[in-house]
Formats: C-alpha cells, sequence, structure tokens
C-alpha cells in the first residue's frame, strides 16, 4: 500500500510547524513516552513529529484505513468462500471500461503525487492544479464504474443474477462509496485557501491523499479478486 | 477531516442546554450519556429476562401486554432482543463507551478525546441503533426471533421464517450496522487518544490498568466490528437484494419449497458473526477487568501485583481471541481437526486468564483492605469470573460441547462470565468513580446491601443453570413442561425464577441510590478514596477542559500504594518527587 513515505515527507516538510501556536502543543513525551506507535505513523523517527494536535489526525486515519480494510476482507473473504460454495457461480463478463477506471484512479494517485511535491516546493498554482486533476480524475472513476454497471445490466447481469454477480456489484459499491467519501475530503481542500492549508501544515492535505491512495491500491486489490478469482 | 479542528483542543465551552447536554462533545457528557443509554437498556433487557423467567416456571400465567397466548414464537422474540439489547447496547456501550469516554483523557491527562465531533457522533449513532433495535417491537409481526446470534436461514428468509423474521429482522440488522459503524467511529478515537494525547511522563507501563483496558477492547473493536457491518450488510442483501450469500436452494419452509435463492453458506453466515462475536466477548469483559485491577489496588492499598504480566495477559487474552471463533460452532460439523485447533486454542486462553485472576489475588494477598462497595464488587468481579470462567474449559472441548452446546449449560457459563462479570465491572465503576462525576458519593449501606443481594442472587440464578444443562434441559425452549423428559426439572426452574425476582428487585436499590445520592449522597469533593491516578488531580466533578488550564505531568506508575518511607500511603502520579511528605522520623 502506498502512503507511508508520503508521511515522511510530511513531517519534514513544514519548517515553521514549530513556532505556531501555543509551545506546550509540541509532544511532551519522555523517554519511551511514544511506545505506543500502533498507529504506524513514522514510528521511531528522532526528528520531530507533527504538533500533536495534528498528528492524531494521521493516527486517526491509519487506524480508520486498519477498519476499513478489516470490512473489505470480510467481503473478499465471503466471495472466496461463496465461490467454493454451491454450483450456482456464473462468472460475470468484466466490463472492459473497469480497466479505463482503473488507469484513471491511478494517473489520479500520480497527480496527487505531483500536487505533494508542488507542495513540498511551495508552489501554490500548481499544488491546487495538479490537486484539481487528481480530483476530476476521481470523479471521471465513479462515473466510469457507473458506467460499467449500466453495461452490466443493458447485459442481463443483475445484482440477485448469481453469486458472482451478487459481488461485483457489492465490492465496487463499497468501494465507491468509500472512493466518494475521499472525492469530498479532495473537494474540501480544494476549497481551502493556501494560507489556510499552510497553517495547518497540510495536515488536510495530507490525510485525503493517505485516505486517496489506499482507495486507489485496495482498488487494484479488489480488480485482481475480480478477475483472478472470477 | 477538518484542518480548523487543529486548534479543537483549546476550544471554549458550549452554550445552552442543547450544545451542553444534548450534542455535546465534551467526553464527560458523551460518557454519562453512554452510561444513561445502557441503564435504560439493561432495565428493559431485565424485563425482558423477567417476563422469560415467569413464562419458564409459569407457561399458562396470564401476563399483561402479552396479548392473546404466549406463543413459543413470541419467547424467542422476548430471548433475541434480550441478548441483543444486553449485548451490544449494554455490554458494549457502558464499560467501554460509557466509563472509557469519561475517565481516559481523565486518567491520561488530557482534556478531551482526540476527535470530540466524531465522538458525539458515534454516541448518536449508537442512539440511533438502540431506537432502530427498539422499533423492532413495534413494526408487523414484532421482534426477531433468531437469536442475538441470527443464524440463517431463519434470519434470511423474511417472514415465511416466523412472525418478527419480516420487518422486525431487518429492523435488527440495520440497528447491527449503525451500532457497527458507531463502534469503529469509538475505536479509532480512543486509540489515537491514548497513543497521541497521553500527559508527559505518562509512559505506556504507567498507564493505569484500565486505560491499557481500554485500549485493548478498541482495538478488539476496529478489528471486530468491520467484519460485522460486512456480515450485516450481506444479510441485508439477502433479505432485502434477492441476492443468496447465506440462503442455500431447496428449503422447505413450512411445507413450501422456497425458490429464488440457491447455493448460499448459512455456515458463512457463522464464520463472519462469530470472528467478531468472541473478540465481542472480551470487548464486554476486559474494561471490566481492568476496572476491577484499579479498585483491587487502590482498596488493597497495594501496588496491583504483577502490573506487566497483567498488561501481557490482557494482550494475550485479546489476541489468542481472534483465533478462536471455531469453538461456537463445534455443532456445525467441522473438521475434527480444525476443532481441535480452535479446542487447543481456546483452552489456551486459560493461562492469561489465569495470571490475571493470580494476580488479583495477589493484589489483595497482606493488603490494608478497605471493604468499600465498589471494593466488594471488584471482588465479586473476581469470583464472577473465576466460576463463569471455569466452565469454558469444559466447553472448549468439542466432544464435551457437542452435549452440552444447546443446553441450559452454555447460558449459565457465558451469563456468568461475560454477563454478570461485566456487570460487576461496571459497578465498580459506578461506586468508585461516582464522586468524580457528581461529587457526591453514592450511599455506602446501600451499595453493600445491593452488593449482598445481588452476588448471592446472580449465583442463585446462573448456578443451577448448570446443572440443568447437565440434566439435558435444552436452552430456547418456551415451554419445559411440554417435553417428556423435562418437567422433572421444574422445581429447578421454579428456584432459578424466584432467585431472579429478588435480584431484579435489588436492581431497583441501586437505581433509587444513584437518584438519592445525586441530590442527598455524602459530599466529596477531593481525593475521595486516596488514590494516586490523575482524575483525582482535578476537581470533581471536572471542569470543563478538565485539568483547569494546567497540564498535568506523570512521575511514577499508576499503583503506587503502601510505599515504606512516606507519610501517606498512597504517592500520586502527578507529585514531583520533591513533593512528597517523607515519614516523620
Amino acid at each position: 500500500m502506498p502512503g507511508a513515505p508520503v508521511i515522511d515527507d510530511l513531517e519534514i516538510t513544514p519548517s515553521d510547524r514549530g513556532t505556531r501556536g501555543p509551545s506546550s502543543a509540541e509532544p511532551p513525551y519522555g523517554p519511551g513516552g511514544g511506545g505506543g506507535g500502533r498507529g504506524g505513523d513514522g514510528e521511531g523517527a528522532p526528528r520531530s513529529r507533527p504538533a500533536r494536535s495534528q498528528r492524531v489526525y494521521y493516527t486517526g486515519i491509519w487506524l480508520a484505513l486498519a477498519a476499513i480494510l478489516m470490512f473489505f476482507m470480510a467481503l473478499v473473504s465471503a466471495y472466496l468462500v461463496r465461490k467454493g460454495t454451491g454450483n450456482d457461480w456464473r462468472a460475470v463478463a468484466l466490463p472492459r471500461v473497469l480497466w479505463l477506471n482503473t488507469a484513471v484512479l491511478l494517473l489520479s494517485s500520480i497527480a496527487l503525487e505531483a500536487s505533494h511535491r508542488a507542495w513540498v516546493r511551495g508552489q501554490a498554482s500548481a499544488f491546487r492544479a495538479w490537486w484539481a486533476t487528481a480530483t476530476a480524475l476521481g470523479l471521471f472513476f465513479l462515473v466510469g464504474q457507473y458506467v460499467a454497471w449500466r453495461q452490466l445490466a443493458a447485459a442481463g447481469v443483475y445484482l440477485a443474477s448469481n453469486p458472482s454477480s451478487s459481488f461485483f456489484y457489492l465490492l465496487t459499491a463499497a468501494h465507491g462509496l468509500h472512493l466518494a467519501g475521499g472525492l469530498a475530503a479532495l473537494l474540501y481542500v480544494l476549497s481551502r485557501d493556501w494560507i489556510r492549508l499552510q497553517a495547518a501544515s497540510g495536515v488536510a492535505a495530507e490525510v485525503a491523499s493517505i485516505y486517496w491512495h489506499f482507495m486507489d491500491g485496495l482498488w487494484v486489490f479488489l480488480l485482481l479478486v475480480l478477475t483472478l478469482g472470477r | 477531516m477538518a484542518a480548523h479542528e487543529a486548534a479543537v483542543h483549546h476550544h471554549a465551552p458550549p452554550q445552552g442546554f442543547l450544545w451542553k447536554y444534548i450534542f455535546s462533545k465534551d467526553h464527560k457528557v458523551i460518557g454519562i450519556q453512554y452510561w444513561l443509554l445502557a441503564l435504560v437498556a439493561v432495565f428493559t433487557g431485565m424485563f425482558l429476562s423477567l417476563l422469560m423467567r415467569i413464562h419458564l416456571y409459569w407457561p399458562n400465567a396470564h401476563i399483561p401486554g402479552m396479548d392473546g397466548d404466549f406463543t413459543p414464537e413470541k419467547y424467542l422474540a422476548l430471548m433475541t432482543m434480550h441478548g441483543t439489547i444486553m449485548v451490544f447496547m449494554v455490554l458494549t456501550t457502558a464499560p467501554q463507551a460509557g466509563f472509557g469516554n469519561y475517565f481516559l483523557p481523565l486518567q491520561i491527562g488530557a482534556e478531551d478525546m482526540a476527535f470530540p465531533t466524531l465522538n458525539m457522533m458515534s454516541f448518536w449513532t449508537t442512539f440511533i441503533s438502540f431506537v432502530c433495535l427498539i422499533v423492532a417491537f413495534f413494526v408487523e409481526g414484532g421482534a426477531p426471533i433468531s437469536g442475538w446470534t441470527a443464524y440463517s436461514p431463519l434470519s434470511t428468509l423474511g417472514s415465511i421464517a416466523g412472525p418478527g423474521e419480516g420487518l422486525g429482522q431487518t429492523m435488527w440488522v440495520i440497528s447491527i450496522a449503525f451500532f457497527c459503524a458507531a463502534s469503529l467511529m469509538g475505536a479509532i478515537n480512543f486509540i489515537t487518544t491514548l497513543i497521541d494525547l497521553r500527559a508527559r511522563g505518562l509512559t505506556m507501563m504507567r498507564l493505569p490498568l484500565t486505560c491499557w483496558a481500554w485500549f485493548i477492547t478498541a482495538i478488539l473493536s476496529l478489528l471486530a466490528f468491520g467484519v460485522l457491518l460486512a456480515a450485516g450488510i450481506l444479510m441485508l442483501l439477502d433479505r432485502l437484494g434477492g441476492t443468496s450469500f447465506f440462503i442455500p436452494g431447496g428449503l422447505v419452509v413450512s411445507g413450501v419449497q422456497q425458490t429464488g435463492h440457491s447455493g448460499g453458506s448459512p455456515l458463512l453466515w457463522q464464520h463472519l458473526f462469530w470472528f467478531f462475536g468472541h473478540p465481542e466477548v472480551y470487548i464486554a469483559i476486559i474494561p471490566g477487568m481492568g476496572m476491577a485491577s484499579h479498585a483491587l489496588s487502590t482498596f488493597a492499598r497495594k501496588p496491583v501485583f504483577g502490573y506487566r504480566a497483567m498488561v501481557y495477559a490482557m494482550s494475550a487474552i485479546g489476541i489468542l481471541g481472534f483465533m478462536v471463533w471455531g469453538h461456537h460452532m463445534f455443532l456445525s460439523g467441522m473438521s475434527p481437526y480444525s476443532g481441535f485447533a480452535f479446542s487447543l486454542m481456546t483452552m489456551a486462553i486459560g493461562v492469561p486468564s489465569a495470571i490475571k485472576t493470580f494476580n488479583w489475588l495477589g493484589t489483595l494477598w497482606g493488603g490494608q483492605i478497605r471493604f468499600t462497595a465498589a471494593m466488594l464488587y471488584a471482588i465479586g468481579f473476581v469470583t464472577l469470573f473465576v466460576s463463569g470462567g471455569l466452565s469454558g474449559l469444559f466447553l472448549a472441548q468439542p466432544s464435551v460441547d457437542l452435549y452440552l452446546h444447546n443446553t441450559y449449560f452454555v447460558p449459565a457459563h457465558f451469563h456468568l462470565v461475560m454477563g454478570v462479570a461485566a456487570i460487576f465491572g461496571m459497578f465498580t465503576g459506578t461506586y468508585f468513580w461516582f464522586p468524580k462525576v457528581t461529587g457526591r458519593k453514592l450511599n455506602e449501606t446501600l451499595g453493600k446491601l445491593h452488593f449482598w443481594l445481588t452476588l448471592p442472587g446472580t449465583y442463585a440464578i446462573f448456578m443451577p443453570m448448570h446443572f440443568l444443562g447437565l440434566a439435558g434441559a435444552v436452552r430456547r425452549y418456551a415451554d419445559s413442561t411440554a417435553v417428556q423428559f423435562l418437567p422433572a426439572l421444574q422445581p429447578v426452574q421454579f428456584f432459578i425464577s424466584i432467585a431472579a425476582f429478588i435480584t431484579i428487585a435489588a436492581q431497583f436499590l441501586f437505581l433509587f441510590n444513584v437518584i438519592w445520592s445525586l441530590k442527598y449522597g455524602e459530599k466529596a469533593e477531593g481525593n475521595v478514596w486516596e488514590a494516586t491516578t490523575l482524575e483525582w488531580t482535578t476537581a470533581s466533578p471536572p471542569p470543563f477542559d478538565n485539568f483547569a488550564g494546567h497540564e498535568p505531568s506523570v512521575y511514577r506508575g499508576p499503583y503506587e500504594y503502601g510505599v515504606p518511607g512516606y507519610r501517606d500511603d498512597y504517592l500520586p502520579q502527578h507529585l514531583e518527587p520533591g513533593q512528597l511528605v517523607p515519614e516523620k522520623a
């Protein structure tokens, strides 16, 4: 899954972080104080970490992703078990638009990464342009998924047709809903002006991209399940 | 994720009743809201069990409010709702979300939870879940009858499967889905708060065991509830979307061949459900372990015996809890090899459980014990955990479980170990922290009376159930007089029913105590139990930002009681070494 290097980048990015806000906001840990790092946010990094009031968002997003991963793992387990049960499995012929959608989603992650680099260099307009590109590509993906549904329905394959189609609709819908949440986060960042984003050390942007990259990787995984596990 | 919330820990107190007490983001108010929700739920669930107990001994009694005949389906509906309300709305909300919300930030020296808005959403989602569940009573066909485990195909076929299996079961699934979402939000909040918002000097190994318990419970919730949510969505699609995830083909219900479904696997539901369901047992009990350890140490005036071992044992119980779900399914015809593996893992949980019990006794050994009501309940917790846990070793063996699984032995086991023990953990917490929350103590005499009625009462209810089970009394039977070999056991059912009436009546003593003490309880504004942890360093009740703008620091472990060489027999965590008063020479 992508994301871990992104966090490391963030921790060195905003150089003025320490001077902002009350000094007590810096993590006042004694020796061993950070020992509980199950959230995986830059564990063991000796350099300065984001102030604690911002750090919670990184911990929080990784925990949320762990929960989301468990949710999808349960669905995928059910998929594999159900495939081996009964003789009613009729493999869905995947609409070819899915491959286009996948390429679009991967491109959106790349655009988001380009946006991140622009952020590091402090280029406000490039940051915004790349970010908007990523958002538009994300929207394009969701529309593409809807097109895939319409094509399947036109071919007479519905939710209840057979377990393979049930899982196809379920997995794409569940992923689509999660991605729509990510899209809302991307739009939220897009609606903020540069100064305010800077003031918050880009927490919103960084957290939204961690989530977005994760959803991207999750889609690739689900597509593999849907093709190889057909 | 709102960036402007980065400054949320310096928020101003909200104004107006609605924002202060209803849609509050203050962890203390939310904790009380959860506690009150659980209180309403526990009395509801208890009332349902009262109806069941009346029916079990007097199958022909007319119960006001139960229209017409008390059909077996009505009994099953009561049982289902009793189980669901108790497991989800009581055992999962109060110990973790209730006490944890109120005291985790206070014990780690934080101003609030990491995400106050998420916290508020979590409570209100739980509330919606509770409302959905209660609504199931009042829809067409009434409440579902498939038990709190909702096994398919009974739970998936719709109203053909029985009254309550129509809209009632749908409401049940929706309620559970909301509950999962709420628990996930809560879990994220708890873990983040504990990792990132601990006070200066509060290392992981200086955390009170309560915090460790809430932390481990939150991790279990985080990993388990997503799976139940997935299973719930699959069930909802089977019920409403015409899919066949859990519905097998060729079913004949009431003489009617069911068409439109085929190939589904009822066992798939059981696996998904119990992958959640077993960790859920620990989600209910681990906070109780934390609160009992905390009270035992405080009132024995001794450090917790083997603090690190307690932490490791709780973690081991949590990890093993994810590997034993199959022991709920020995009857499903699983391979004897899987049965053996699940059995072995299950019995392995006995090791950390024994470590914990040994350490609780070690904590009491040689202590200057103060028998407060909270202490009595903590000791009661230990006894119930042991006597309920030991029967788990019987049930962990597939060959024994084959006989006992559908008998009263199983309700006896889980009511003692996860039901009543967890409730005793909540009583411990309530008697212990009531002064912190309200500034007044609960009445100790009433509290002890409540304890001395409740502890023997629960044993009188659940111990005989073991013998009913060994004698072959089948659980979930609405009328045991209708079966040839069971009427001889009716005297035992009578005894249990009477014990249940007395124990239930005793709980109103507790309710009265809480209401009475709010107004007339003995004032207790300071460190009333002479305890060491951070929540006692602030006012009772604590101010809006918990420590009145002051950020506490921690200099030592949480259970420094009876340390020689000092005037007091307790060394608070927040005092610098120079502030401690040495013993007069």
